[in-house]
């Protein structure tokens, strides 16, 4: 994967704001994050989770503090990602191909996620609860080592939340950082809280905790 | 620039071909050169002087035709995010989606002018010269397809907007083009290669720029 950056993999936000047309959404965020680490980030509807994590994902634009990424990213929110009359797997191997991963990864991660009987039907066909795997597993599937998960738990029944726990458990022991947004409690042990709610009514709060 | 742009070019065309949407230019452009003389009356000469212009603004209606389909659906469905987490710049993904673009529509439009030219009186002399003249001209019209529609993403009523984005634009295009069939060519031919050299160059960094601007 092209970034040639070190192989230490860490994310460090100082002091990060985040304003949209003339809103700020929230500000004095400051999180440091090194591999093996996971961070849940909190916070109602609309208080800038999936904003955050499209900050960290360079989709958006830094105008105050610091964002430091170093790591290949890969990001799962609400969005589809994929043809929709594509099957699932030539439309999870598009994604795979690009990112040069390999494909016992992707078998893998299709396999966890309960997706191998799916894999011949379009896209378009799939429920809310497979499409939301399909993306999960294109993100398991990558070798990126900072996962960034939008709300990952939604539509997904207890067998495949146990999967997802186990999934971010091995990304964990590789190395890797993972960050969750959701406003439920990850039932995985998370390292790092950031809650957006009060990130956003106290000027001065730190942001996190570990 | 380590990043793969064939996958995405083959993605492009796949979708143009998987949709149907192939078609639409090819009968839409026929469909013109069959109306075009029962408007005019079959006066071969007329025909002569006219067809090649009408040919042209067949085309460049036709490249426009599958405009609503090229960036909004990639970014309702999250692929442009997709490429940019993954390093793509906004300029190289223009580049791919006007490579794409042009493979779609391009090369069936070359053919179908086969077809076309006899239509509206262009004589068997002169399809050497539309070929070149459309081989030279669409990419142009691909750049200007694909700036136009990151352009408009998003708004309502995005073809109309679109259409009458794109004709001052097209204009040199469509002038040198037409031009390059008429009787007195002089050098249309090199000033239409010029033109379409031009406008493909700077529309990979408009589009880039537009689709940089549809993240917010």
């Amino acid at each position: 994967m092209g970034q040639g950056q070190s192989n230490k993999t860490s994310i460090m936000m100082d002091n990060l704001a985040c304003m949209r047309s003339n809103r700020l959404i929230y500000q004095h965020i400051s999180v440091q994050l090194s591999a093996r680490e996971i961070l849940w980030v909190k916070g109602r509807n609309g208080s800038g989770k999936s904003t955050l994590l499209r900050q960290i994902a360079s989709l958006l634009p830094i105008l105050a503090g610091q964002l430091e990424v170093s790591g290949d990213i890969a990001l799962t929110d609400e969005k589809l990602t994929f043809d929709p009359n594509l099957p699932l797997e030539k439309a999870l191997r598009f994604w795979a191909d690009l990112d040069d991963s390999s494909l016992s990864k992707l078998d893998d991660a299709m396999q966890l996620f309960d997706l191998v009987m799916l894999s011949t039907i379009p896209i378009r066909l799939l429920s809310t609860g497979q499409r939301k795997r399909a993306n999960l597993a294109r993100v398991f599937a990558s070798e990126a080592k900072i996962y960034l998960l939008d709300e990952p738990y939604n539509g997904l029944d207890h067998d495949n939340i146990k999967a997802l726990d186990k999934a971010m458990g091995h990304h964990q022991k590789t190395g890797g950082i993972t960050i969750i947004a959701s406003h439920i409690k990850p039932e995985i042990a998370v390292d790092h809280i950031l809650d957006l709610d009060q990130a956003h009514l106290h000027k001065h709060n730190k942001g996190a905790q570990s | 620039m380590s990043k793969p742009l064939y996958p995405l070019i083959e993605r492009e065309v796949r979708n143009a071909w998987s949709g149907g949407n192939l078609w639409m230019p090819i009968i839409f452009f026929i469909s013109i050169s069959i109306l075009f003389p029962f408007a005019v009356g079959p006066d071969a000469k007329i025909l002569a002087i006219t067809g090649g212009g009408v040919l042209w603004i067949a085309a460049l209606l036709a490249s426009l035709l599958p405009m609503e389909r090229l960036i909004l659906p990639d970014r309702e469905n999250g692929f442009l995010d997709q490429l940019i987490v993954r390093g793509y710049s906004d300029e190289l993904i223009a580049i791919a989606k006007i490579i794409g673009h042009w493979f779609a529509f391009g090369p069936p439009l070359i053919i179908a002018s086969l077809f076309a030219a006899a239509l509206i009186g262009q004589g068997d002399d002169r399809m050497g010269l539309i070929i070149l003249g459309l081989a030279i001209g669409t990419p142009a019209l691909a750049g200007l397809g694909v700036t136009v529609s990151a352009l408009t993403a998003g708004l309502s009523g995005a073809s109309a907007i679109g259409g009458l984005l794109l004709v001052p634009i097209a204009i040199p295009i469509l002038i040198f083009g037409a031009a390059s069939l008429s009787p007195e060519p002089g050098s249309a031919l090199q000033l239409l290669a010029a033109a379409s050299l031009a406008v493909t160059m700077v529309s990979p960094f408009a589009a880039g720029a537009a689709l940089r601007a549809l993240r917010e």
